[in-house]
């Protein structure tokens, strides 16, 4: 396994610094919400959790297509990263709207259309994972996985648009809010600039996670590989 | 309005939650390659003995 690139010692660096930063703007930027307070503030990381999550099961998908018409092993091993990491930015997503939820609707958890999609797509992926387990031949896992992520993907823009298309009491941060909405609130400049730079932030956070997660992947096969030797 | 009270402490819960996550997914990757490294390592003398 090559050493670390130096390019990847710089991103993840970088990421701290971001994370940092963001998690600065958010206390010590942002303004103060009239009505929420001090618990909107979640909104800042959970909008961005949830952005990278769905970034990564898109990729995944992207991956499985080059997977199915190139036949290398290399797209199952970054279809596997983005579906993992995805996975956990996606479950932070959730849980911490179902913390915000507790104070601004009364509940932690409600049965509608983007927390109930949002749950089905984060079991469509966990499913994934343990499916995946189930299959011992690389080949046939590796095709497996790949058609699984693009049926999968489908339920991305269904999360996506649900607040869009269905009467929801989610507010809708960019678009009309439902008049069910429940929990809006307007955006001052400095809650916008606070949001894009989270979302920045976010997005390289991934991208360094991802690096490091396929470089782990290509070790995880190199030992594969080499048990797989001894047995013959 | 809700309270201050009760507003920081759900904040606080969300960014718990969102710190520990994310840092226990961190020690997770760390383990995993660690381990890996290893079994490589393991296998590698293995095959140099034969």
């Amino acid at each position: 396994m090559k050493p670390q690139p130096l390019a990847l010692k710089a991103l993840s660096v970088i990421s701290v610094l971001l994370f940092l930063s963001a998690l600065g703007m958010v206390f010590f930027y942002a303004p103060l919400e009239i009505t929420m307070n001090y618990v909107q503030k979640i909104f800042y990381f959970h909008i961005a959790n949830a952005w990278v999550g769905m970034l990564g099961f898109i990729a995944a998908a992207v991956a499985g297509v080059l997977y199915l018409v190139k036949h290398d092993q290399k797209w199952d091993i970054v279809g596997l990263a983005a579906v993992e990491i995805s996975l956990v930015f996606f479950l932070i997503a959730i849980i911490s709207g179902s913390i915000w939820a507790r104070p601004t609707w009364g509940a932690y958890w409600t049965w509608e259309p983007r927390l109930t999609t949002a749950a089905i797509l984060e079991m469509v992926y966990i499913a994934y994972l343990l499916l995946r387990q189930g299959i011992d031949d690389p080949d046939r896992r590796a095709r497996f996985s790949a058609v699984y992520t693009l049926i999968g993907s489908i339920s991305v823009p269904i999360t996506f648009m649900s607040i869009r298309l269905f009467r929801t009491i989610h507010p809708v941060v960019i678009g009309t809010n439902s008049s069910a909405s429940t929990g809006s609130f307007d955006m001052t400049s400095k809650m916008l600039v606070t949001m894009f730079f989270a979302l920045f932030s976010f997005s390289v956070i991934f991208i360094t996670l991802f690096w490091h997660r396929i470089r782990q992947g290509q070790l995880a096969q190199q030992v594969e590989q080499l048990k797989l030797e001894e047995l013959q | 309005m809700l309270e201050y009270s009760i507003s920081i402490k759900y904040m606080l819960a969300g960014y718990g939650v969102i710190l520990t996550v994310l840092a226990l997914y961190i020690i997770s990757l760390f383990t995993r390659w660690r381990s890996l490294k290893r079994d490589l390592q393991t296998l590698n003398e293995f095959q140099k003995k034969q």
